[in-house]
């Protein structure tokens, strides 16, 4: 017998050969290996992990059904709560969620929820299993802007209530950050992202692709003109930032959105692909979050030695864990305590490099983390020929612009209530980054998931 | 998909193109811009709509191939489709928000430069259906390069045309033109929009500085997603970081800084100019694309 109290391991690429190829990294269990690790769950009373899980799987209960071996049950059990599982086995933090409440990790390693949810949802896909869908019709017509996981989710959840649901998506493709912002390698597009939209679309939603809400159509034309009864806004988080330090209009300084969507949507990562992308020498990402981990992961494997500018300390690094691993594994450098304060351009006006200050943590911030603080006489030089810069984003103005009696808060995002995604608007409910600024897939699913119900009750009660 | 219902060459490399868009067609303004895709793999090209019509629900694009993918549109012909049309984007040109008795108060002239003609002429037939008669310049490398001349002189209050080489109508540059009517002919203006190639804009931009016309330019960086989300088209306006998607696509032409944003077009301009070759060059094709090794 196993060790109960460790993780049945999963199987990974090889770091060497993954890091030259954008095949994705975690191979996921089988069969087998599920209904071993599925053995490991207590299957808790007053379970602890559905509370740690932002849109309230029953994961003792799906996991049953996979220690009984019956994948397909184990699969509705799962649907019932998610419109995603494929794509939230792997891209959730687990480590802070459903596993980090896990009461096996008091001791010994939490259940791999995620493996196992990832494993069911692959196995559903290639068993031809689908969402079972709503069994009556309401009759009445719901529009949700955005096609990410927020849109999805909503969408997914009220086609299953019996509402007539068509996504409105500014892009050529649907998927929002799942498609555009996380990379192949991590997330497969063709085999997982597209046949998890294929199933919201078996719901009964239909999607509408190059549509920008506040440009090609307004939320009120929506609502008088097209006959929808209540509107969601899950448009995303919007504008990336950058520093504002000298050098940063020079040319060979991007925002990791457009590295990464070049790579991702645009498929420049592919050869023969019509949208191009720098071929980089040696690239610094600046910051520290997920995204940073994307793209400098996209520019080691497209042949770039590549270095990750953080300016705390390891521990502060805002992403996830495995991510950090994975990327050092892959011979990602991690330049940490450093800090960009102008990016050198050559005479054709071409990033040649990148000088930094060291730091060190001083006194807490706002934020609870100790505060960076440069060391006087520590500048020093990067030669580079690539800054990609992944600092966040700032909300997006078309949505708010555009409708009148929308509220939106001091950093310009949209106003929204937690418990039911209400916005100052009647009939206008939002969620996800537009709300929150840039966040997690699954917080985006479980604002969505919240936004359903709250659109229902709305709509119930007329 | 998009349907193309005409489609015809103005001249021997601008083309000219009408789109059933409906969506687009419905709510866009002089000033705004689409994003096109050819096929399901193609890249997405940013071009200002040129005409509409909102009950036919359809735009109008002009278009001079530059690279691979403006070069593949040039073969769609009337019944074939676009893949996407997205828009309209960017924000309308500040005239469409101008009370239409100032603007009768105003003397308006526009320079047009090359392709850029075609992103003028809504703005001027649109003043032109509200009793505004603008002044218009017109250049041309050449005579054969001159493009939308009638249509142009339909709307216009005065047409004047140049070409860099004497071939047609006036002769030299546009700023020579701007200089020659206000210094040589008595004219006086109160605004000039100015689009064009980027040079021609920056130039012109010199001369009404000098002559006190306040320049309003509409910029064409590259671009990704066009609703400012990948920050691509970021230009330096003032001293302050636009992204000419959702600012723009139109800017005070005396604050922008021209020089960076040409650097900043050369980005991909061996890439796309190697794909373009690759392209055109098919099974002759041997290397120099950057793509099939064969330059190693």
């Amino acid at each position: 017998m196993a060790d109960m109290m460790k993780k049945v391991p999963v199987r990974e690429q090889d770091a060497k050969v993954r890091a030259a190829n954008f095949e994705e990294v975690c191979l996921g269990y089988n069969q087998e290996e599920a209904m071993e690790e599925a053995q490991r769950c207590l299957n808790c009373k007053n379970a602890r992990c559905v509370q740690g899980c932002p849109v309230s799987i029953d994961i003792p209960g799906f996991i049953e059904k996979v220690k009984a071996g019956d994948m397909e049950a184990a699969y509705q059990v799962i649907s019932c709560s998610s419109a995603l599982p494929a794509v939230c086995g792997r891209v959730c933090p687990q480590e802070s969620q459903c596993e980090g409440k896990c009461v096996r990790g008091i001791r010994g390693e939490a259940v791999s929820i995620g493996k196992l949810e990832r494993f069911v949802a692959d196995w559903a896909r290639s068993n031809g299993i689908r969402p079972e869908g709503a069994s009556e019709k309401k009759g009445k017509k719901v529009a949700v802007i955005g096609s990410g996981p927020a849109g999805l989710t909503c969408a997914g959840d009220l086609a299953r209530m019996g509402y007539e649901v068509t996504i409105f998506e500014a892009l050529h493709e649907p998927g929002g950050v799942l498609v555009y912002g996380i990379p192949e390698f991590r997330l497969p597009k063709e085999e997982v992202v597209h046949k998890e939209i294929e199933n919201v679309k078996s719901l009964g939603v239909r999607i509408e692709t190059d549509v920008i809400v506040g440009k090609s159509v307004t939320i009120d034309e929506l609502m008088e003109e097209e006959g929808y009864s209540a509107v969601f806004i899950g448009s995303g988080a919007g504008l990336p930032k950058f520093m504002g330090i000298p050098g940063e209009n020079a040319n060979g300084v991007f925002s990791a959105n457009e590295y990464l969507t070049r790579s991702n949507l645009m498929k420049a990562f592919q050869e023969g692909s019509a949208t191009p992308i720098m071929k980089s020498r040696k690239v610094a990402v600046v910051g520290g979050g997920n995204v940073a981990m994307d793209a400098a992961r996209t520019a080691l494997r497209l042949g770039a030695e590549v270095h990750i500018v953080y300016r705390r300390s390891e521990e502060e690094l805002p992403a996830r864990v495995e991510e950090v691993h994975h990327a050092k594994e892959e011979g990602i450098i991690f330049d940490l305590l450093t800090n960009p304060v102008e990016i050198l351009e050559d005479e054709k006006g071409w990033v040649k490099g990148m000088t930094c200050v060291r730091m060190e943590l001083g006194e807490p911030d706002a934020s609870g983390r100790r505060r960076p603080v440069t060391i006087p006489g520590s500048e020093f030089t990067l030669e580079l020929d690539t800054v990609i810069m992944a600092l966040g984003t700032s909300p997006n103005p078309l949505i708010s612009s555009t409708t009148e009696g929308l509220e939106v808060n001091r950093h310009r995002c949209i106003v929204a209530r937690e418990e039911d995604g209400q916005t100052s608007k009647t009939a206008v409910f939002a969620g996800g980054d537009a709300v929150t600024g840039a966040a997690t897939v699954i917080l985006a699913m479980g604002a969505g998931k919240a936004a359903a119900k709250g659109i229902d009750e709305y709509l119930s009660g007329k | 998909m998009y349907p193309i219902l005409e489609a015809k060459k103005l001249t021997s490399n601008i083309y000219w193109m009408e789109v059933k868009a409906e969506r687009v067609a419905k709510s866009c303004q002089p000033g705004q811009f689409v994003i096109v895709r050819t096929g399901a793999d193609s890249e997405r090209i940013p071009l200002t709509i040129c005409d509409y019509d909102r009950e036919k629900g359809t735009i109008i694009i002009v278009f001079q191939p530059v690279g691979a993918s403006t070069y593949e549109m040039t073969s769609l012909q009337a019944g074939d489709a676009f893949h996407d049309v997205v828009g309209p984007l960017g924000c309308p040109s500040d005239l469409v928000s101008e009370p239409v008795e100032e603007l009768k108060k105003k003397r308006i002239l526009f320079v047009a430069g090359g392709v850029g003609t075609a992103p003028v002429y809504p703005q001027v037939k649109w003043l032109a259906k509200r009793g505004v008669r603008a002044d218009v310049i017109v250049g041309a490398k050449t005579k054969d390069l001159l493009i939308l001349e009638e249509e142009m002189k339909a709307v216009a209050g005065n047409l004047y045309v140049t070409t860099d080489d004497g071939s047609y109508g006036r002769s030299g540059m546009v700023t020579k033109t701007i200089q020659d009517l206000v210094e040589q002919e008595g004219k006086t203006y109160d605004v000039c929009i100015a689009i064009g190639p980027m040079i021609m804009m920056k130039f012109v931009c010199k001369t009404t500085e000098a002559l006190g016309i306040p320049t309003v330019v509409s910029l064409n960086p590259i671009m990704v997603d066009g609703t400012g989300m990948c920050g691509a088209c970021r230009v330096t306006v003032g001293g302050e970081v636009k992204f000419a998607c959702v600012d723009g696509p139109e800017f005070d032409g005396h604050k922008v800084n021209f020089d960076e944003a040409m650097q900043r077009q050369q980005i991909y301009k061996t890439q796309e100019g190697r794909a373009y070759l690759a392209a055109k060059e098919k099974e002759t094709h041997h290397g120099g694309c950057g793509n099939c090794g064969g330059e190693k």
